[in-house]
């Protein structure tokens, strides 16, 4: 069992800046089952993969970070886009050393990370909201406003994984039932050439949340 | 790695020129495989030019010949303590095209056009 990234720095201030208070609980669920997900994937990352270049993408408190620094040695440099101090503070708590970049999406990497990147997490802005929350002032309210179905942002993302993710590489993400995970990984495999499958399930309240976890087609 | 994505600017916009950094050494793991694994991911003349612009000469101009197993140790030591040891804390990071500058502060590059965070 590998222990829990520590939070105890963090402040009920710092989440209120990070995100809204009201959705804290839920959205630390959602936290807790990537790092359930990661640390199943573990051998499969570390064997198979043998990443260098880790990238995640929405970082919030650095807690996803946090863990896969922690899992997997001080052999690879995390990024994280959109990151507040907070992504920073949580690597430096629990003694593992994260670069953060603050952009929107990833925006400033590529094409310099072209293909280089070999794991991927995001935990997006999946909530079903009116469109116009996607791109509200409030960037609290950003941090969690997926628009039309949820999907505004996870299809931003999409062809950047395609762009981002090495040859070997492996992209994990969370999404819920009103995402349309069916059609998510028919998107990719018909548009971007990956395969992918469901590694984790739960359901936390009323919302049905999935990992979904997405490589390249072997023969691309 | 962090190129200047200001829009219409595609020429000349890499890598961005530091200025007024403040450094911090942080010392960390040294893990020669992690660099190996590492080094084709970097554009090395990019890297010696920013190594340079804040004082650090410790890195060859060209790149040695990496492929064998008998890789100079301290080569390796030399990138372990730019890549992975070497914080710029604070600075300015400016596109040597549309000089757009991009500021960085306590560690975190801020590639958000409008700087609003």
């Amino acid at each position: 069992m590998l222990p829990t990234p520590n939070l105890d720095h963090l402040s009920s201030e710092d989440y209120e800046k990070v995100y809204n208070p009201a959705a804290v609980s839920l959205l630390l669920e959602d936290t807790f089952l990537f790092l359930d997900t990661l640390e199943d994937e573990v051998r499969f990352i570390k064997d198979d993969i043998k990443p260098c270049i880790c990238l995640e993408i929405g970082s919030g408190t650095g807690c996803i970070s946090t863990f896969l620094g922690q899992i997997l040695g001080n052999g690879s440099t995390h990024i994280n886009p959109h990151a507040t101090a907070t992504t920073i503070a949580t690597g430096h708590r629990n003694s593992v050393l994260l670069d953060a970049i603050t952009t929107d999406l990833t925006s400033g990497l590529l094409p310099r990370l072209n293909h280089a990147v070999d794991v991927i997490c995001c935990n997006p802005p999946y909530v079903v909201t009116p469109h116009e929350d996607v791109h509200s002032k409030n960037i609290l309210e950003r941090s969690w406003a997926g628009g039309i179905n949820g999907r505004e942002v996870i299809d931003q993302i999409l062809p950047l994984v395609n762009n981002l993710l090495s040859k070997n590489g492996v992209f994990y993400l969370l999404v819920i039932n009103e995402n349309m995970p069916d059609e998510i990984c028919e998107k990719m495999r018909k548009e971007h050439q990956f395969q992918s499958e469901v590694v984790k399930f739960r359901l936390a309240g009323r919302e049905k949340q999935y990992i979904l976890k997405f490589k390249r087609c072997i023969d691309n | 790695m962090l190129q200047c994505h200001a829009r219409g600017c595609n020429t000349n916009n890499f890598p961005l020129e530091l200025s007024e950094v403040e450094i911090q050494v942080l010392e960390t793991d040294y893990n020669p495989q992690f660099l190996r694994n590492m080094i084709p991911k970097l554009d090395w003349n990019a890297l010696v030019v920013t190594a340079k612009k804040v004082g650090i000469t410790a890195v060859p101009d060209v790149l040695p010949e990496t492929m064998n197993e008998d890789i100079d140790e301290n080569f390796l030591r030399n990138l372990h303590r730019i890549l992975l040891e070497t914080h710029v804390q604070q600075g300015k990071m400016t596109c040597p095209n549309c000089k757009h500058v991009y500021s960085i502060r306590d560690g975190i590059p801020n590639m958000l056009l409008n700087d609003e965070a």
